[in-house]
């Protein structure tokens, strides 16, 4: 009796688990195992890197925006990055950003403000195709969730440029890449060691841009990661404690039943 | 049923020219219901709760979705990023759909292990039916609207499924789509059905309760109730344990829904919709995955449709097809390891339909879904002539045996509830 009921909460745990973690069986697109790497905001209590991010930030305004937009993001979310409100409108400042039509129907540039959102480096996905050898550098707001693999994905890509092995046919104005589907990227290597100077003394290493720029996309991808988890361990107490006590209520209520 | 006495005047007042609070004392309170139930008798309830959970959180999501294909992928992440506390309501909607077929699943399961569909309950279990149908609906219309990749191509692939009809195939996928292609009309009339849909749920649901209510629950025994000692007040014995049993469901969804909030989704989906570009694998949501590998099992498109709904609409026969008598596998031990076989059966279903329809897969589809029909069609009613069950308790109250033998003694018939 003991042993049937032992055997079907392993059952029924297994398949609790078997329906949870669907992703988990899933590979990486490219079809190479994608390591896994320590972040700051794994976990429980996982929390943002401020400097990781900052630098990250650096990066992608530096390299990244040069070809890809952040439609989602606004200067003025930049707070959650360390910066105050100064500082994001001189971040602001130096971006131009259309508006309009104004009284006499115009459309005109004005200097951006933090309630813009970052100015996309292309005014449509034609221009942008047009300026990128036919391919199409995809927004990079939701680039963690919208990978199998998520940060590590990014930094295994980022970092992950080799010359193709032998016999590995490159097509004409592709880049391989172990990690990307199909092994060949159309975005060639976008780091370069000491690309960008860091404001905080770090070595700009290809590895520690790529680290600092997939945390930085975390963040991007969901901004509220930090509340949502600082939430999560408040509800989570108070519902095993709520719990608990439906437990000796339920216990008590039922003591004269046989 | 002794007359409620209320102390309120005010109550009395109303209850005498509008029965509400009566009719609640029945129902809810001295409601009477075995005694001996166990824990999987928790998730009908649940299951009422988390549609109730499901509503809410979806009409405060309709307040700032938008249903226009070029809208429809923003306003979701202006939900996620600006609405306040908008990713909260939407990762508990998200989520509870996962958790709601989880629920529901469990809870069907366990009408099958008990008998709970058998005589006098048949028309519970098939309305029990017709609301997973209804559910199944709705989710899937529901993952369309956020309009990303998988919602596209999800529904792309499932409403051209209709096509294979015959005869009126082209139109009704012409009707379902609202134009020649998935585009914004068939994102507009699935979001009013969306809406819709849950408000007929609820509507089933009464019906399904209003059911339930005319013999009251099976039992662990499923044998019938035959006196006042075999039962307790629904209230507060059954609502006791439903709130605990809510707070171990509240501890689970929370967990998912602030640590791992995109672990039952695809990434996909986090690509906005584009018809230019099909992804490489589409993958329905893993609650129709033993549904998708039922239809990909069958090499002809007309046919692995028809297999598809046969597999739900079996269910609605089933009292029909298992002409046992006796109603819980406890008493049965051929069929009790059929349970668990089925079981099997159902789960690696699921595993299948996530795995590309190519190799083996294809060959091990086919053959679990060959015993998915062959269970409910050629095993449960010839087992219900060959199978010889075993002695029943005389009643729930009172675990003694007719005969009285002392190896039938140890038979489970004492509540399972004591922990």
């Amino acid at each position: 009796m003991i042993v049937s009921k032992l055997i079907r909460v392993t059952l029924f745990a297994s398949l609790c688990i078997f329906f949870l973690t669907p992703s988990a069986s899933v590979k990486a697109a490219g079809g190479v195992a994608v390591p896994a790497q320590e972040w700051s905001f794994n976990g429980v209590f996982g929390t943002f890197d401020r400097g990781e991010l900052q630098r990250g930030f650096h990066v992608y305004k530096e390299v990244c925006a040069g070809c890809h937009s952040l439609n989602y993001i606004a200067f003025r979310n930049l707070v959650d990055l360390g910066f105050n409100e100064e500082e994001i409108k001189v971040i602001a400042k130096e971006y131009e950003v259309e508006d309009g039509p104004n009284n006499d129907g115009e459309m005109f540039t004005r200097t951006a403000m933090p309630s813009d959102v970052w100015p996309a480096p292309f005014p449509n996905d034609n221009a942008a195709r047009a300026g990128n050898n036919g391919a199409l550098p995809p927004d990079l707001s939701l680039m963690v969730d919208a990978r199998v693999g998520g940060a590590d994905y990014l930094y295994a890509l980022l970092s992950g440029y080799h010359d193709a092995p032998e016999g590995q046919k490159v097509g004409d104005g592709m880049y391989y890449n172990a990690f990307y589907p199909g092994n060949q990227i159309a975005m060639p290597s976008p780091l370069s060691a000491d690309g960008v100077e860091y404001g905080d003394g770090t070595k700009a290493t290809i590895n520690q841009q790529a680290r600092d720029v997939s945390a930085f996309l975390a963040w991007a991808t969901e901004p509220n990661m930090e509340e949502r988890k600082r939430m999560g361990v408040k509800v989570l107490i108070f519902l095993l404690v709520m719990t608990g006590l439906f437990y000796v209520s339920k216990r008590r209520i039922w003591a004269d039943v046989h | 049923m002794s007359e409620p006495k209320f102390n309120n005047s005010l109550v009395r007042w109303i209850d005498h020219r509008l029965p509400v609070f009566t009719f609640m004392h029945h129902e809810m309170h001295e409601y009477p219901t075995p005694k001996n139930l166990n824990y999987w008798w928790n998730f009908g309830s649940l299951a009422g709760i988390v549609l109730v959970i499901m509503i809410m959180s979806g009409i405060v999501l309709a307040m700032h979705y938008t249903a226009h294909v070029d809208h429809a992928f923003q306003s979701v992440e202006r939900i996620m990023r600006d609405v306040n506390y908008g990713w909260l309501v939407r990762y508990i909607h998200a989520n509870g759909a996962s958790f709601f077929f989880i629920v529901v699943y469990i809870h069907i399961f366990r009408g099958l292990y008990y008998g709970s569909y058998k005589a006098p309950r048949e028309l519970l279990w098939m309305l029990g039916v017709v609301i997973l149908v209804l559910m199944m609906a709705t989710a899937f219309m529901g993952y369309v609207l956020p309009w990303g990749q998988m919602s596209f191509w999800g529904a792309t692939v499932i409403t051209n499924l209709f096509s294979a009809i015959p005869l009126v195939g082209e139109s009704i996928v012409t009707l379902l789509w609202g134009g020649f292609s998935v585009d914004n009309p068939t994102l507009n009339r699935f979001y009013a059905l969306h809406y819709l849909l849950p408000f007929v749920i609820v509507g089933v649901v009464v019906l399904h309760i209003v059911a339930l209510h005319r013999f009251g629950s099976n039992n662990p025994l499923g044998i019938d109730v035959r006196g006042n000692q075999d039962t307790i007040s629904f209230h507060p014995y059954y609502t006791v344990k439903d709130a605990f049993g809510l707070g171990v469901f509240l501890v689970l969804l929370s967990a998912v829904v602030f640590f791992l909030p995109n672990s039952m989704g695809h990434p996909d989906n986090y690509i906005p919709a584009n018809p230019m570009v099909t992804p490489a694998h589409i993958v329905p949501e893993w609650y129709f995955l033993p549904f998708y590998a039922i239809l990909r099992a069958i090499p002809d498109k007309l046919f692995g449709v028809l297999a598809m709904f046969a597999a739900i609409g079996v269910l609605f026969i089933l009292p029909w097809l298992d002409r046992s008598p006796v109603r819980s596998a406890t008493f049965r031990p051929i069929y009790k390891v059929m349970f668990w076989v089925f079981l099997f059966d159902c789960v690696v279903l699921t595993w299948l339909g996530a795995k590309p329809a190519e190799g083996i897969y294809v060959l091990l589809s086919r053959l679990f879904t060959a015993y998915y029909f062959f269970h409910f069609l050629i095993l449960l009613p010839v087992l219900s002539i060959f199978e010889t069950p075993r002695a029943l308790p005389r009643s729930i109250g009172k675990p003694i045996l007719e005969g009285g033998g002392g190896a039938m003694a140890a038979a489970p018939a004492a509540p399972r509830e004591k922990l």
